[in-house]
């Protein structure tokens, strides 16, 4: 670990808990229908917007017809991707001539960008035209992530109000989170990247000659070897800076290219790179704020903000100390950090990065359900590929996607306001919401059907040779970790793999599509209807003997019971996976 | 009533009886329909039977490791049987207070009233509501009711515990009688008010017995959250089989199953239901009953306290604390006016002047009889009492006495021709504003001068009330006197607000008020008229005293019919949530040990290199699994005393209350395990268990 790296992820933070606030206030007035100075522009064409779709802005729906309709919306335009898919050699935008989409494949595409997943099973640029990037991803892109802000908002409506029916109205939550916060950061932010480089064009794939010819020898058929000698290389092309910002700031983190921010047309520099960390916490930072400020207690908001403070300092610290480990293997051979040497793990790392960035990037694309990568995690060392897999199977509450980290951090507070909350000698409130028999068994249904999927899914694919294990590059603990990876990946609507795991078979691509649908939609609703019972409560007012939810203690409490929970459920599988997979290293075994 | 009094008694944690009994309680609660209503023990209950079925068969084929199986079968079984034992002690405390009482509910004759006047002796099992009987000095009175002719002093220990008789009268708010008491002198004449197998008795029988125990609504969430975790753990251990295939060490059912057992929450799991009934039984302990649990638990909701000046926070009555002289009246002229005109004033406050007057001034009793005085009684109208001293055939002139209310003695002076002076007024004021209540005192038309009658505040009231207020919860006293009297008084007890001049109607308002804030409201009531109040408070405790109506509207009866009993009833309450709280916290904090002692021991054997996170050095894996097991069963029994007294509890904020119970059991509910497991596999280890 050097002084470099640390500063790096110190200015990191720094800059995130300086933009929580702003960005939280002004989410707090687009959400309230409040005046901002976007509004001379955008107003009209929310109007217009309303016109054509016979929306009344002034409607207010119940926590089901709220989720009903996200639900309408969520299944026509994961048709529409589907459909777009499959059509694309009939389409426009198609230099490449690209075939269309297998029907499994794409059935598992448009599930996972309509879910904010962006899980890819397929190399986007010798797989997607450019009217299927642009039109079935990168809107979704918008939509996924509009539809995770709606939604969080929806929660915190339910927590701040007092004896109502309703959560506000979906339309327009949708609409204005997507005009007023999603467009135009990601304008300017897509701007900022093609500054720096990122390419945004229409062109066929550009075919450039290689300086030095390579040579690839290969088995053939018949046992014997065939060399073939390889002169140009075909370097791909696309409106990638309009992708790639929404791309970070909606957490999708669905690359236009398969290599994802690791890419120089994606991620040029180290600028660029860090501006994508920038944006990936901006808005679910910012949300704590919003709730804060929604609620009527900012303490609270801080507070939150506090705990996923912490558990993003333990993830990093420790990814970023794992990776700067000599390798064990490895003896009689420096490995030190020095000025003209990273020291540690470089493996499946850019050179431009480096370790910090690197440990950094994987900590935050998984606290936040992103999922972008700018290095490999399966090449990472056990323990810093655990932080990764560990920071999903928390439930991605971290800082967290767009809306569904803060949903999903606000069902922890409330199992933790009951767990403890007793312990002060009243029937356990939150914010001066009682806590009762159906809003546990709604938390509940939330955090249990996530270690279903994922635990089960899992335990269901080792038990397979055929349809499970054959598709691991690597066996023993390492393959372990690769298939829970994909799993929690999936359901935790990440997207991010750890690689090393062949996942565009019928097997994986159905079984990770349920598991990202399910992951979603099916935790969404015992959330929202949380959200609705909470919504009727009377709020008992404040006095000494209440619950303190704004207090350090609290923020001990939260990330304590995250962590226990969290490990009590994972645990025997992480020790089966990567921490058997650490031990082996140090004794001498790999995989 | 030895019995009676015995089984109010604090009865010893451990007392034989009950422990023969529970014990065999235990075993019978082993069938399935008893564990079905608790989801965690039912799930050890099946892994119990699992590991049974597969011992039995193991032995025939000659699989497996006998020794370890049946150790760990055996302390399944016992994990199961503990939990059922705590339930069954704490059920078994309740029920030797139900023999006690049942003792009481004896079969007796009662003599029926029929509408032609007739009497009947009829059984009291017999008698139904509505039914007359009539009750005589030495009877028992055959069941609940309300007396409508008659008074009599009534021996209530039976109930209360208390020896000294009360008086029991027709109309007013002294008028219910219950069953099983008995009357001590005069007859009186009972309505019957209840049904065979409906009386107080059989209520508070049922109760605290458990038979009619319902899940209150906070149990039913926590019940959730607990099987919400033992289905997540459930799915993290059948999960494991194959990841432990997979990595090439399958495990045997034994193994799963302990961890399983180790995991879910079997230590709240199986003492949850412990701590409702014990709660319950702290308070009939005190005497107090409340018709449901929710009651108790709304109890440690309360936010605001509704108090009754009178008998709450002051002593009872007012008492004569100083004569105040007008200009030109010696004290001894004033004192000697004010004995005289209170010698046949048989009020508290009447008594309370005599007294003062013998203790200040020296002055003995004197007799009416000797003075051919004629004593007039307080009546609405004039609002004021005195006495008319006859001059005949006495050495002194006649005397016309006259105390009152200062408006009353104004309007009575001005009749006679004179005025109230100035300085009277002063110190009426005075009074007034010190809290205390004036009265003049006139003699022929002459103002003499003004006793002082003063609300005596009962002592460390204002301490309570500031342990209530670190607590977060307002007290608001009630009372019908004027507001600078009531301010007067509020400052010196150190409540948060008072409700002066109040009618039932206020104090109804004043509860809706609160309660469209959201907040919870408790009070105590005796009369009919605080019937309502009583009904719409979320806590309401009838004085046992009270009417029926009373009784029947709140959710509490307090058989002492002590006001100031409420601030227990909510620390009762408060404790009974705490003690669900920090076990369920204590509960999952323990499983971290259980993780480290279980896990490494699972695959230390294909992969030595897992001894690593064997940091306990537990002796090797067999041992490190029973220890495990071991421990959690013998938690459960550790933990029993703590579910019975319910955790210690001091008033203090929810922030301090948090912190101290978080260090106690969550920081303690990490560390005790890994202590315990340890301890335990030195046990097994020397004693070749393992």
């Amino acid at each position: 670990m050097s002084l470099n790296g640390w500063l790096q992820i110190a200015l990191f933070i720094a800059l995130i808990l300086l933009l929580a606030k702003p960005m939280g206030s002004y989410m707090t007035r687009v959400f309230e229908r409040r005046r901002t100075w976007l509004d001379p522009v955008l107003v009209p064409c929310e109007r217009l917007l309303y016109r054509l779709t016979g929306v009344v802005p002034t409607e207010e729906m119940r926590w089901t017809q709220y989720a009903l309709t996200m639900l309408i919306f969520s299944a026509a335009t994961l048709v529409l991707t589907y459909v777009v898919e499959r059509l694309q050699l009939l389409l426009p935008l198609n230099p490449q001539h690209l075939a269309a989409v297998a029907p499994d494949l794409a059935l598992n595409t448009a599930i996972s960008f309509t879910t904010n997943t962006n899980w890819q099973a397929y190399t986007p640029e010798t797989t997607m035209s450019y009217l299927t990037q642009m039109l079935g991803l990168a809107t979704h892109n918008f939509w996924s992530a509009a539809v995770g802000l709606a939604l969080a908002i929806a929660f915190i409506r339910g927590i701040a109000r007092r004896e109502m029916k309703t959560l506000g109205n979906f339309w327009v939550d949708l609409t204005r989170g997507t005009l007023w916060i999603l467009l135009p950061i990601s304008v300017v932010f897509a701007l900022a990247l093609v500054s720096q480089g990122v390419i945004q064009n229409l062109n066929p794939y550009t075919t450039a000659t290689l300086v030095e010819p390579q040579h690839i020898t290969t088995t053939g058929a018949d046992g014997k070897p065939i060399t073939t000698t390889v002169t140009t290389q075909t370097i791909a092309q696309g409106p990638v800076a309009s992708q790639e910002a929404i791309k970070m700031l909606g957490t999708n983190g669905g690359g236009f290219f398969n290599a994802n921010s690791a890419h120089p047309f994606e991620n040029p520099t180290p600028l660029t790179n860090f501006l994508q960390l920038l944006s990936i916490f901006l808005i679910p930072a910012g949300l704590t704020a919003t709730l804060g400020q929604m609620v009527g207690s900012p303490r609270h908001g801080w507070a939150i903000l506090a705990a996923m403070t912490l558990l993003w300092f333990v993830g990093v610290f420790t990814c970023y100390w794992a990776e700067s480990q000599p390798n064990p293997l490895l003896h009689n051979i420096d490995q030190q950090h020095s000025l003209t040497q990273p020291g540690g793990n470089m493996e499946g790392k850019e050179v431009r990065f480096g370790i910090a960035s690197s440990a950094l990037f994987a900590t935050v694309t998984t606290d936040a359900s992103c999922g972008a990568v700018n290095s490999m995690h399966d090449s990472f060392t056990p323990l810093g590929g655990m932080v990764p897999l560990v920071n999903i199977l928390l439930g991605e509450i971290v800082f967290g996607g767009v809306g569904a980290g803060l949903y999903g951090m606000l069902v922890f507070v409330v199992i933790s306001v009951f767990i403890a909350g007793l312990m002060v000698g009243r029937t356990p409130e939150y914010l001066g919401k009682k806590v009762e028999s159906y809003d546990v068994q709604m938390a509940m249904l939330y955090l249990l059907i996530f270690p279903l999927l994922i635990l089960g899914f899992a335990a269901v694919t080792v038990l397979m040779p055929n349809l499970g294990l054959s598709s691991l590059a690597n066996h023993g603990p390492h393959g372990l970790s690769e298939i829970l990876y994909a799993y929690a990946s999936a359901t935790g609507n990440n997207g991010s793999a750890f690689m090393g795991l062949n996942a565009n078979t019928h097997w994986y691509n159905y079984s990770l599509g349920i598991a990202m649908f399910v992951g979603r939609f099916m935790m969404i609703i015992p959330m929202l209807a949380l959200a609705g019972n909470l919504a009727g409560k009377k709020i008992v007012p404040e006095t000494a003997g209440t619950f303190p939810v704004t207090t350090p203690l609290f923020t001990i409490l939260l990330t304590s019971v995250i962590v226990i929970v969290g490990a009590l459920t994972f645990f025997p599988a992480l020790s089966l996976g990567p921490i058997l997979e650490h031990l082996l290293l140090h004794a001498g075994n790999t995989f | 009533m030895s019995t009676a009094s015995q089984a109010k008694g604090r009865r010893s944690l451990f007392d034989k009886k009950i422990i023969r009994r529970a014990a065999i309680d235990a075993l019978v609660k082993l069938s399935p329909k008893t564990s079905l209503k608790n989801p965690v023990m039912f799930v050890v209950e099946v892994g119990s039977v699992l590991t049974t079925v597969l011992l039995i068969l193991n032995r025939f084929t000659h699989h497996g490791h006998f020794r370890f199986d049946l150790q760990i079968t055996l302390w399944l079984w016992f994990t199961l049987l503990f939990a059922n034992f705590a339930e069954a002690m704490a059920e078994g405390r309740g029920k030797a207070q139900a023999d006690a009482l049942r003792l009481a509910k004896s079969e007796t004759t009662a003599y029926l009233v029929s509408k032609s006047g007739a009497i009947e002796e009829i059984p009291s099992s017999q008698l139904r509501a509505d039914d007359i009987v009539r009750v005589i000095a030495g009877q028992m009175i055959p069941g609940d009711g309300e007396v409508i002719e008659g008074v009599a002093s009534v021996d209530e220990s039976a109930i209360t515990g208390e020896s000294a008789p009360v008086i029991r009268e027709a109309g007013g708010d002294r008028s219910a009688v219950t069953g099983g008491t008995r009357v001590l002198s005069d007859q009186i004449t009972v309505r019957i008010t209840s049904n065979p197998g409906e009386t107080f008795l059989d209520r508070m029988i049922a109760l605290v017995e458990g038979a009619e125990r319902q899940k209150t609504p906070n149990e039913i969430a926590l019940n959730i959250l607990l099987a919400g975790l033992t289905i997540i753990f459930l799915l993290a251990v059948v999960t494991l089989q194959p990841f432990a295939i997979y990595a090439g060490a399958p495990q045997t059912v034994f193994v799963l199953i302990s961890l399983l057992v180790c995991l879910i929450p079997t230590t709240i799991g199986g003492l949850l239901s412990a701590i409702g009934i014990a709660g319950m039984d702290r308070l009939v302990q005190h005497n107090v009953l409340a018709t449901s649990g929710r009651a108790v638990e709304a109890a440690g909701d309360v936010n605001t306290l509704l108090l009754d000046k009178t008998g709450t926070i002051t002593i009872g009555n007012r008492q004569a604390s100083e004569f105040v002289t007008a200009p030109g009246v010696s004290n001894d002229q004033l004192a000697d006016a004010a004995q005289l005109s209170s010698l046949a004033d048989e009020t508290p406050e009447g008594r309370s002047i005599v007294v003062l007057a013998k203790q200040q001034y020296g002055l003995r009793g004197r007799e009416l009889a000797h003075l051919n005085a004629e004593f007039i009684p307080f009546s609405a109208t004039t609002r004021m009492s005195g006495i008319e001293v006859d001059a005949i055939g006495q050495a002194t002139p006649a005397r016309s006495i006259r105390k009152g209310a200062v408006d009353a003695i104004a309007a009575y002076l001005l009749a006679h021709g004179s005025k109230l002076p100035d300085a009277v007024r002063d110190s009426v004021d005075t009074i007034s504003r010190s809290g205390g209540t004036p009265l003049v005192v006139t003699e022929n038309g002459r103002a003499l001068g003004v006793i002082h009658l003063k609300d005596v505040v009962k002592g460390g009231m204002r301490e309570r009330f500031d342990q209530l207020r670190a607590m977060g919860i307002r007290t608001v006293m009630i009372t019908g006197d004027n507001p600078l009297t009531a301010a007067a008084i509020a400052r010196e007890a150190g409540v948060d607000d008072f409700l002066a001049e109040a009618k039932p109607k206020d104090k109804m308002d004043l509860i809706k008020r609160e309660q469209a804030d959201g907040k919870l409201v408790a009070m105590t009531g005796d009369g009919t008229n605080d019937a309502p109040a009583l009904a719409q408070a979320d806590v309401g405790v009838a004085m046992n005293s009270g009417t029926q109506a009373a009784k029947e509207a709140g959710n509490m009866v307090d058989l002492d019919s002590n006001p100031t009993k409420l601030i227990e009833i909510v620390a009762i309450g408060k404790q009974l949530l705490m003690t669900r709280g920090a076990l369920t916290t204590f509960s999952i904090a323990n499983d971290i040990a259980k993780y480290f002692a279980i896990i490494p021991a699972m695959f230390a054997g294909v992969f030595p290199v897992l001894n690593k996170l064997n940091i306990m050095h537990l002796h090797n894996p067999e041992s490190a699994i029973l220890s495990a097991v071991i421990f959690n069963a013998l938690i459960i029994v550790a933990l029993i005393p703590l579910a019975l007294r319910g955790v210690s509890y001091r008033p203090m904020s929810a922030a301090a209350l948090l912190q101290r119970n978080l260090l106690v059991y969550g920081l303690g509910g990490i560390i005790a395990p890994f202590a315990g497991i340890k301890l335990i596999d030195m046990l097994i280890t020397t004693l070749h268990l393992a």
